[in-house]
């Protein structure tokens, strides 16, 4: 790779930061458009967001994402001087533009052109907003050649003419002198544009003993004369933005901060020295100071690494921790007793393995904000094409998560968010009708619950319509006409393939991706999907999903002579079973009373075929596991051998998808073992479960 | 003396031959990744007869296809002196248990015959062709229909 292209990709990394921080002050500002008070910090994030992606994309010859991001932040600019009013409408038009942004950043990325991409009537209606609003202070629509690093400002349109002396304070910081800056080539470079003194503030060194070598000690006070404007100076100091602590003044403020008597006469002075119009130029400078302002709180030092190595990592720690399962197997082999220096030694190396482990998965995991941002943005353009009203709120979008968990759950939830809002909100008529207010609400939510990542969307729409439902499964053959099913059996029957109620294939839903396939991914994922519904009042979707793909706490078991592994998260209690308490139902329908609650079992040994007939439950040990059916199961194995951490190895890689089976996992003494997938197990249990066989196994 | 250069060159293929049940069979040394005796599988659940189960090759869970009941020869009772060879096609690893494995040869591709119409639909679906050498006959595995497919679904 060439350096040009890693400068590209760091380009379009800053990018999706940027990105992120566009959406999230338009988002900010969508909630307090009504509010009398603005947030001008927030207008300011949003204009730097897009100042900047204009700026990088300058560099790389980008040419639409420059003219896009140039109106774009015409207007952003307006309303930040408070020409233009922040009205519904427009924040609507400039969620738009940051969407289509984000389109041209990404075309940019994968080196399309972005020409046939760029959207005309967007940027007219931006250009509109920027002239009818603001009348005449609209800043005239130049034709900047869209090199604006650079940009050709005539010093005789409103500079003074004569010279004027400003004052700039300088203190650098650790991260300047890393970067390979220096003072001295800043200090040089000033001195091209005018007469220039120097004095260093020493005040703050410390003495020789205490003085540590990578601290900053020093301030810069320079004096400038020169005929040039604060933003050739401030163009001076901008590699250096954001590493040094930064103010300039022209001479008149400096003696109006000191002394207050003199204040007015410098007020006059600036008023005379205000530009007409802004230019691009000045508000460089403006931001610079607003930067130099928040540089105190200067963020958590960061690094970037490359995905790839991080995945490499991950995959040495699963080593580690299959290699501590032999050595552990080794040393209850060898018979050394529980005392022994050896046990002792391996017992801090498991804990430190642990440690490891946990740190990487940290590094692995990721905010959902990104992926909740992109979902706003699905759920707006969802809304426009129905012609509906949708608020779209998030909780939660801190929540970290594997990323690869993150990348697949994009999928799924946009998915469920067409559809909540294509089915579930109602249009505007029927909401009155229903004396909802017109606007639905979409919201979705993400929490970690006990060792899981949940993530709900739910509406406030019309709910599941159960009789509509239940006729179409009927008359699709996905049920017999006379079966009688419980309200949430009639949720689940969303989820069967080649179910859709749409009555009309619109462009949102209902092009043959059914839920069956949501729930299929989400499964993949080693996650659970639960429907709630209430007629009149919403439905809620809810994904239950593993903190991270890699490892898993597991419950050793022994399954008629095979070692299997449940993941204890889905344990509720384990128990061995009197014989009084097991009864039997027909012929195999074996359930245990545990406290007065029947519980259906499930022999894992026969549901996997390792042998005919369900064994002796009395002699095994039952373990009871949640099911999204809210009713627990009682899964019966032979025996429980251990619990510890095992490391999620994947079947599908080389095999496919065993039914009942989430993964693998390679044990202590190198062999596998299969780790179960409850949810999965107890649904192929039932009779027509056993009977299928693998779909990409059979004969081609 | 050139022409047999150039031969070696682009019309040599390099076969792995082995043994299952009685009969020769072999397969491109290019899909074979290494050799191995036979270790114990773990036991796949709802897997179609010919597939053993699942062994661990440093790290990754490698299908052991029983080549002979795949080929409809009967099933093998695999023990020690059983071979299996790992095989990657398409990214997808899959161990072949055979009986044993006798040769690396190399064969001019003009040597590979069609499979005579003699050989039954079943059995010959899964050979791409057969190559005669001295008494012997070899037949070359289609690993692509031999091996199990992944079967995927991705939301569209």
């Amino acid at each position: 790779m060439t350096k040009i292209d890693d400068i590209r990709d760091t380009f379009f990394q800053e990018c999706d930061d940027l990105l992120e921080a566009l959406n999230d002050g338009l988002g900010q500002l969508g909630d307090s458009a009504d509010d009398a008070a603005f947030d001008d910090q927030t207008v300011n994030a949003v204009f730097r967001a897009v100042h900047s992606i204009k700026g990088g994309a300058a560099a790389f010859a980008l040419d639409s994402l420059v003219k896009f991001s140039h109106h774009f932040e015409s207007v952003l600019d307006l309303m930040r001087s408070g020409k233009v009013q922040p009205s519904t409408d427009l924040l609507k038009t400039c969620q738009k533009a940051a969407d289509h942004l984000t389109d041209l950043v990404a075309s940019a990325r994968s080196g399309n052109d972005q020409t046939s991409l760029y959207d005309q009537d967007l940027a007219a209606k931006l250009l509109a907003f920027g002239n009818s609003d603001s009348g005449e202070a609209a800043p005239p629509e130049q034709d900047f050649g869209f090199v604006p690093m650079i940009i050709p400002i005539s010093l005789d349109f409103y500079t003074p003419t004569d010279t004027s002396t400003f004052i700039i304070k300088f203190v650098a910081t650790y991260q300047l002198f890393a970067n390979g800056n220096d003072p001295v080539h800043l200090f040089r470079e000033l001195a091209e544009l005018g007469e220039y003194s120097v004095s260093t503030d020493t005040s703050e060194l410390p003495d020789f003993d205490d003085l540590k070598w990578d601290d900053i000690h020093i301030k810069w006070e320079i004096r400038l004369t020169t005929a040039h404007d604060l933003s050739d100076i401030s163009d001076v100091f901008e590699f250096v933005d954001g590493l040094c602590a930064l103010s300039i003044l022209p001479l008149e403020d400096e003696i109006a901060a000191e002394s207050p008597q003199l204040t007015e006469i410098a007020q006059q002075t600036t008023a005379l020295m205000e530009p007409d119009a802004p230019t691009p130029a000045d508000e460089d400078q403006k931001l610079q100071r607003a930067t130099t302002e928040k540089i105190s709180a200067s963020p958590k030092a960061s690094v970037r690494v490359d995905l790839d190595l991080v995945d490499k990592l991950i995959n040495i720690v699963g080593e580690l921790v299959i290699n501590q399962a032999v050595l552990t197997q080794c040393i209850d082999d060898a018979g050394l007793p529980e005392s022994s220096q050896t046990r002792a030694s391996l017992n801090e190396f498991k804990s430190l393995a642990r440690d490891i482990q946990e740190n990487m998965m940290a590094i692995r995991a990721q905010s959902v904000k990104p992926l909740f941002q992109r979902m706003a943005r699905i759920a707006r353009e969802a809304s426009d094409i129905a012609g509906k009203s949708v608020r779209f709120e998030t909780l939660g979008e801190t929540t970290e998560v594997d990323r690869t968990v993150i990348e697949r759950l994009v999928d799924p939830l946009t998915h469920i968010i067409r559809n909540s809002v294509d089915h579930g909100v109602e249009d505007p008529a029927r909401r009155r009708e229903a004396g909802k207010p017109e606007t639905g609400c979409i919201t979705l939510s993400a929490a970690h619950r006990s060792g899981r990542v949940l993530i709900e969307v739910s509406d406030d729409g019309a709910g599941i319509n159960r009789p509509k439902v239940l006729e179409i499964a009927i008359s699709k053959g996905l049920i017999s006409a006379d079966a009688v099913l419980s309200d949430s059996e009639i949720d689940q029957l969303l989820f069967l393939p080649g179910f859709s109620t749409a009555k009309v294939v619109t462009n949102l839903s209902g092009r043959g991706v059914g839920m069956d396939v949501v729930r299929s991914a989400i499964q993949k994922l080693g996650g659970r999907v639960n429907i709630s519904s209430q007629p009149g009042k919403g439905t809620t979707i809810a994904f239950s999903l593993p903190l991270t793909l890699a490892v898993l706490d597991g419950m050793v078991v022994n399954v008629a002579g095979q070692t299997m592994v449940v993941p204890i998260t889905a344990i509720i209690e384990t128990l061995r079973p009197k014989a009084e308490d097991i009864h039997l139902i027909g012929a195999e329908g074996y359930v245990v009373s545990i406290r007065n609650k029947l519980i259906p079992i499930i022999d894992l040994g026969q549901a996997f075929g390792h042998r005919k007939q369900v064994g002796r439950l009395s002699e095994m040990v039952l373990l009871l596991v949640e099911s999204d059916r809210k009713q627990p199961w009682a899964l019966a194995v032979d025996g429980i051998y251990d619990q510890r951490q095992v490391v999620i190895k994947s079947l599908e890689n080389n095999y496919g998808h065993v039914p009942g089976v989430a993964a693998a996992t390679i044990l202590g003494d190198g062999k596998i073992a299969l780790i179960i997938d409850p949810e999965e197990a107890t649904e192929r249990s039932r009779p027509q479960g056993q009977m299928r066989q693998l779909q990409g196994l059979e004969e081609v | 003396m050139q022409s047999a250069a150039q031969i070696s060159q682009t019309d040599l293929r390099e076969l792995v031959t082995f043994k299952v049940g009685e009969q020769d069979y072999c397969i491109d040394i290019m899909s074979v990744r290494e050799i191995r005796g036979w270790t114990p599988a773990t036991v796949l659940p709802y897997a179609p007869p010919y597939v053993l189960g699942v062994i661990n090759l440093r790290g990754t869970i490698v299908p052991i296809v029983d080549l002979s009941a795949r080929l409809n020869l009967g099933r093998s009772e695999p023990d020690s002196r059983h071979v299996v060879v790992i095989t990657a096609v398409n990214n997808q690893m899959v161990g072949l248990l055979v009986n044993s494995v006798s040769d690396i040869m190399s064969v001019s591709r003009s040597a590979v015959q069609p499979v005579p119409e003699a050989a039954s639909e079943a059995a010959g679906a899964h050979i791409e062709g057969v190559i005669a050498i001295d008494d012997r006959m070899l037949r070359v595995i289609d690993l692509q229909v031999v091996i199990p497919s992944i079967g995927e679904r991705e939301i569209g």
